[in-house]
């Protein structure tokens, strides 16, 4: 699911950052839960990028840069300061059991696409992130731990536990649904 | 490997980060555990569901022309970004240079316009019947003339051995300010030495050293308080001979 690499060298800011307007701005959407937000937001990673640009090194990762100036301009933001709960990366399991015995297929041929974009806006903050940079971004491992500043072993233990809080959020609300009806 | 093992491998493997030998292991292991099989096929189902909810916004097409006019005016906009950090000092130091210039400048035409006014001293001097009111080749004769005439008195060289002959002296002004005016002969050519208190705006704020100006050579210099200028239509060598005379007399 690697995208490869597209040349940096010679490539200008424009070349490089307008074909990752929309996903941006759709990440930037999701972590602020609000469209001004959200464009302000972009407009501050856009005009960062564009000033440190000259600083960016050719053959590192142009998307994951972006994607980090974004997120930190999110955290120092004052809704990013509000949201970001600290998560404890220690103390959390590298892999989680799964407690449900309804099998997920089933489960997620319930859970329809307004019901997983609920689950997602629901989710910490930190779990979104990375499963949008991972599912919807579909960035590598790699990618993902220069986008967050964080170690690969800390990408795959927080992925984990962001899916398996996917998981727990599904059923409860489809059996919720189901009750209501 | 059990299935619990093989779980802690499901993430990685539907995201594509395991290695080929493992996915292989992996698949090989699905094909026999119904159970596995079932559980990564959700994992994939979720990571899907996640992928297509996840692509939720679109930016409006008025903030995309914002970006995209922001981002492509790159080149003017980093131009004038940097003019904007540049102007300041830039219009400082084009202002500075323009006061150093015009200060130079004024300075330059004070000093050309003090040179001018020496080079007609001497000259008029020269041209006039009676060159110098104290006719001497005496220095002793010629220093004591000019006590109580001007308000300060210096020491004459002297010019024995040498190729200099004190022809005189006279009162002159320069800058409204009183000085002596003693004319010098080395090989029918005449110089004027020109003696000042070193004060005032225009005699004071000279700097030294040898000049050309108006075909004359001229060389000054400030010894014990007095502004010394030797003017004449000679050798920069001479001039500058007869002023070590001088600066070895004062």
């Amino acid at each position: 699911m690697k995208v490869p690499e597209k040349p940096v060298r010679d490539a200008t800011f424009e070349d490089l950052a307008m074909p990752l307007f929309d996903q941006l701005y759709n990440f930037a959407r999701w972590l602020t839960h609000d469209t001004a937000e959200a464009e302000d937001l972009v407009q501050e990673t856009f005009a960062k990028a564009l000033r440190g640009f000259s600083s960016f090194r050719p053959g590192t990762n142009f998307r994951a840069w972006m994607y980090r100036i974004l997120r930190n301009s999110f955290l120092s933001s004052r809704t990013g300061l509000r949201t970001m709960v600290a998560l404890d990366e220690e103390t959390g399991e590298s892999s989680l059991p799964v407690e449900s015995t309804t099998p997920e297929s089933n489960l997620i041929e319930q859970a329809d696409r307004e019901m997983v974009q609920q689950a997602l806006a629901d989710l910490p903050v930190a779990f979104r992130e990375i499963l949008l940079l991972s599912e919807v971004e579909e960035m590598s491992y790699q990618e993902i731990a220069e986008a967050l500043t964080i170690p690969v072993g800390t990408v795959m233990s927080r992925l984990s536990r962001a899916r398996k809080a996917l998981r727990d959020w599904l059923p409860k609300r489809v059996e919720g649904g189901r009750h209501g009806m | 490997m059990g299935c619990e093992q093989w779980r802690d491998k499901f993430d990685s493997y539907v995201d594509g980060e395991l290695d080929a030998a493992e996915a292989n292991a992996l698949r090989t292991h699905l094909r026999e555990c119904a159970a596995c099989a079932a559980e990564v096929l959700g994992r994939v189902q979720i990571k899907r569901s996640v992928q297509m909810a996840g692509k939720r916004y679109a930016p409006s097409a008025e903030f995309r022309g914002r970006i995209a006019k922001s981002v492509a005016a790159k080149p003017r906009r980093q131009g004038s970004w940097y003019w904007k950090i540049l102007a300041v000092p830039a219009l400082a130091v084009i202002i500075l240079s323009i006061a150093v210039n015009l200060f130079v400048g004024r300075e330059n035409v004070r000093r050309q316009r003090v040179y001018s006014e020496l080079a007609d001293l001497h000259v008029s001097a020269l041209a006039s019947a009676t060159p110098v009111d104290v006719l001497s080749t005496d220095r002793h004769t010629v220093k004591p003339w000019f006590q109580g005439k001007i308000p300060f008195s210096f020491n004459l060289p002297e010019l024995q051995g040498s190729e200099f002959t004190l022809l005189g002296g006279r009162v002159t002004y320069l800058a409204q300010t009183p000085g002596a005016h003693l004319i010098y002969q080395v090989r029918k050519h005449e110089i004027s030495v020109f003696i000042f208190q070193d004060r005032g705006e225009e005699i004071a704020r000279l700097g030294s050293g040898p000049v050309h100006a108006l075909s004359f050579n001229l060389q000054n210099w400030t010894q014990n308080g007095l502004r010394y200028f030797v003017v004449g239509d000679v050798s920069a060598e001479d001039i500058e001979a007869l002023s070590r005379l001088l600066k070895n007399a004062g």
